[in-house]
């Protein structure tokens, strides 16, 4: 009785998790996987009919969208790693007994709505607002210089809402670094820099690693930043798929589009793994 | 207005799914995943207009009673902001009224309630104003919009503009009365701006690179495409859609618009992102009473658009008899004037013009001239010269029709 209660104990165990993807991840991917091969319009109602022409008029429509939106993405990710390391690696070495007050900073922001930040960030830079208003009024800048609107201003939005998600995980994987493996790297006669190319920086890969995958994939499907603070030529696709959803009614189109968007993304993601030299993603992003 | 989908039957008939559900899984052989995917159809409601029905009047108000509560969405800047006219209602049929400025595009608003609509479950409004758009249609032929009972519309039946029950989009006023109309036109800042302004090509001009807002409602945008070259919308085919649409994709991929705006379109303006944009008559009017600015609103030479917002009850609606008490007290004359008074908008109570002139009699000074500017606004109540330059929109034959004019203007709104 024990024995079979023993056995049986890891699979009550994964029950609750299971139930919860099975309810929350794969009935949802079902049903979007349906809607994105259905047919017909809102008034008469959609119906399934393996409508795989969903998928390639989605791509011929919105491909512009697409490779802006992992433009942005990559531009946004690479922005984050470099101003995330610096602050991981300063918190994780220099922190000392504070470093929980640091982190605490960090998150700080979080607990105002990133949608309200982002909005407020729009009040800040708007045109007539209080940063250009009075460069416009001394002549530094022409009367139609500005800053949303532009892509700098979309990248920069997303790099701002994102910093945390690559903060963390480079902390984590840097905070386990033991220092007597530096100590040791000095003591055979490593440069400061040597040790961090040779020592750190393949330990803190790692977390690199998990902070790409956290934020290479909400950046590219945002939807917010570029409707808070772009312009139409800065359409990112998650903005199409909300729109295509929420303005239009056209649940195909969305879904086929969110289906794209997800394989597009699972293969920038792989490759990258591969590239990195890393065999198993997750096991990576596991640690 | 000219005809919109005037046959519900007809529609159907084009609308209709070519193959069955069955047909496409007996082809696939993938009958398990296939029964999964399949039960994840949309319901459409697709129940012809209740016009067809003669005694769908009586059905849906047999039985409704009076609940004492009701609550209203409408658009942003549509009413006076402290509600006088809600109060006055309210001190006099004791009904409360919840008003909400939930709606701000068209398409978003039909695609948030539909699925509630579709489910038959209340949709927490028991009146909406609508614009006769695509969405006013979407709504009326899936049967979402209670048919009004007229007898219960005592003022309106008294004071409406007869034109109006002759709009196309709802003939007779089955499911529908207007709320006000307005005109599509061009605002601008002539600070900015630094000259006069009086033409739609204005809005091509790369001298205000991304300076130019136009509206992201797929309608409003198409329209001005067309009449930039000198086309009527209603009188629009398929060939000068596309020719509106490269012309307006022409001015996008210049740069010189700014971004394409649902009714936000106004605080851009208020804050310079925009110097010209595509406006709404009344709102540009409103913006400058309230924050004391002096944004300019033209009727292009080359045209512009009129419309006409609809005070409608869904068919969902928990209070409907207060809903058309409600919307039968705005035909009122002297509720009429003070909200047009404010709104700025046309009203579509004739006789609120000679109200508004007696209104001003009581005024002096400042108030006069602003009142009986409003009575002569060309805004309010425009003039015969004022009418001959505006167009309706364009008339769809068919769903399928409709749906290809807006998969013309959607990719350079979703650019």
């Amino acid at each position: 009785m024990d024995r079979v209660k023993r056995q049986l104990a890891p699979y009550f165990l994964v029950l609750p998790g299971g139930l919860w993807l099975l309810l929350f991840f794969a009935i949802p991917m079902i049903a979007m996987l349906s809607l994105s091969l259905q047919q017909g319009d809102i008034v008469n109602g959609y119906q399934f009919t393996f409508h795989w022409q969903n998928y390639t008029d989605a791509i011929d429509s919105y491909h512009t969208q697409l490779i802006r939106s992992l433009i942005y993405g990559a531009v946004a990710t690479i922005f984050l790693i470099v101003l995330a390391f610096p602050v991981a690696y300063w918190i994780a070495f220099y922190g000392g007994k504070r470093k929980s007050t640091y982190l605490f900073l960090l998150l700080l922001p979080f607990f105002v709505s990133f949608v309200l930040r982002t909005i407020s960030w729009r009040q800040i830079l708007t045109d007539d607002g209080p940063v250009l208003k009075p460069l416009k009024e001394i002549g530094l800048l022409s009367d139609s210089y500005h800053i949303l609107g532009t892509p700098a201003a979309v990248i920069g939005g997303l790099v701002y809402n994102f910093l945390p998600f690559m903060v963390l995980p480079i902390y984590v994987a840097l905070e386990r670094i033991d220092p007597r493996v530096v100590e040791a790297a000095r003591d055979l006669y490593a440069n400061p820099a040597t040790a961090f190319r040779k020592v750190i920086l393949p330990l803190a890969l790692p977390g690199v690693f998990a902070g790409v995958l956290m934020s290479f994939v909400p950046v590219s499907s945002d939807y917010v930043n570029s409707e808070v603070l772009g312009s139409s030529s800065t359409t990112m696709i998650g903005q199409v798929i909300q729109a295509q959803y929420l303005v239009n009614s056209d649940y195909p189109t969305a879904s086929a589009l969110s289906f794209i968007l997800m394989a597009v993304l699972l293969v920038g993601i792989f490759a990258y793994a591969r590239a990195l030299g890393t065999e198993d993603v997750m096991k990576v992003a596991a640690r | 207005m000219s005809a919109n989908i005037s046959d519900p039957s007809l529609l159907r008939g084009m609308t209709q799914r070519r193959f069955g559900r069955r047909d496409a899984l007996r082809l696939s052989g993938l009958a398990g995943l296939g029964a999964a995917l399949a039960a994840c159809g949309v319901q459409g409601k697709g129940t012809p207009g209740a016009s067809a029905a003669p005694d769908a009047v009586e059905k849906f108000w047999a039985g409704k009673a009076k609940t004492n509560k009701i609550d209203f969405a409408n658009w942003p800047l549509y009413m006076d902001p402290k509600h006088p006219e809600l109060k006055k209602f309210t001190a006099e049929t004791g009904i409360e009224v919840n008003y909400q400025e939930v709606i701000q595009e068209m398409g978003p608003w039909f695609a948030k309630v539909q699925p509630q609509l579709a489910a038959g479950q209340s949709i927490g409004y028991d009146l909406m104003v609508i614009t006769n758009s695509f969405q006013f249609s979407q709504f009326r032929d899936s049967g979402f919009l209670a048919p009004l009972d007229h007898s219960k519309l005592p003022n309106y039946t008294k004071n409406a503009d007869p034109a109006y029950a002759k709009e196309a989009f709802d003939p007779g006023n089955v499911y529908s009365v207007p709320w006000a109309s307005g005109m599509t036109g061009i605002a601008y800042d002539p600070d900015k701006v630094g000259r006069k302004l009086t033409k739609l090509a204005d809005l091509w001009d790369p001298a205000f690179k991304g300076k130019v807002g136009m509206f992201s409602d797929t309608q409003e945008l198409g329209n001005f495409g067309l009449l930039a070259l000198g086309i009527d919308p209603a009188k629009s085919t398929s060939d000068d859609w596309q020719k509106a649409a490269d012309h307006l994709k022409e001015q996008k991929k210049a740069g010189i618009v700014r971004k394409y705006y649902d009714q936000s379109y106004v605080d851009a303006l208020g804050k310079g992102e925009v110097w010209i944009t595509q406006a709404w008559s009344g709102d540009i009017f409103q913006k400058n009473l309230s924050e004391n600015r002096n944004f300019e609103f033209f009727v292009p030479e080359e045209g512009g658009t009129i419309w006409t917002d609809n005070m409608t009850i869904p068919i969902t609606a928990k209070a409907p008899v207060d809903a058309i008490t409600l919307i039968d007290f705005f035909y009122r004359t002297d509720v009429a004037a003070t909200l047009a008074e404010y709104i700025n908008y046309v009203a579509p109570v004739p006789s609120a013009k000679e109200q508004i002139i007696k209104d001003a009699a009581k005024l002096s000074g400042a108030d006069k001239t602003a009142m009986e500017a409003i009575a002569n606004s060309k805004l309010v109540f425009p003039s015969a010269a004022e009418y001959a330059k505006l167009h309706y929109y364009v008339s769809f034959e068919a769903a399928s029709e409709q749906q290809a004019f807006q998969k013309t203007f959607e990719p350079i709104v979703l650019g």
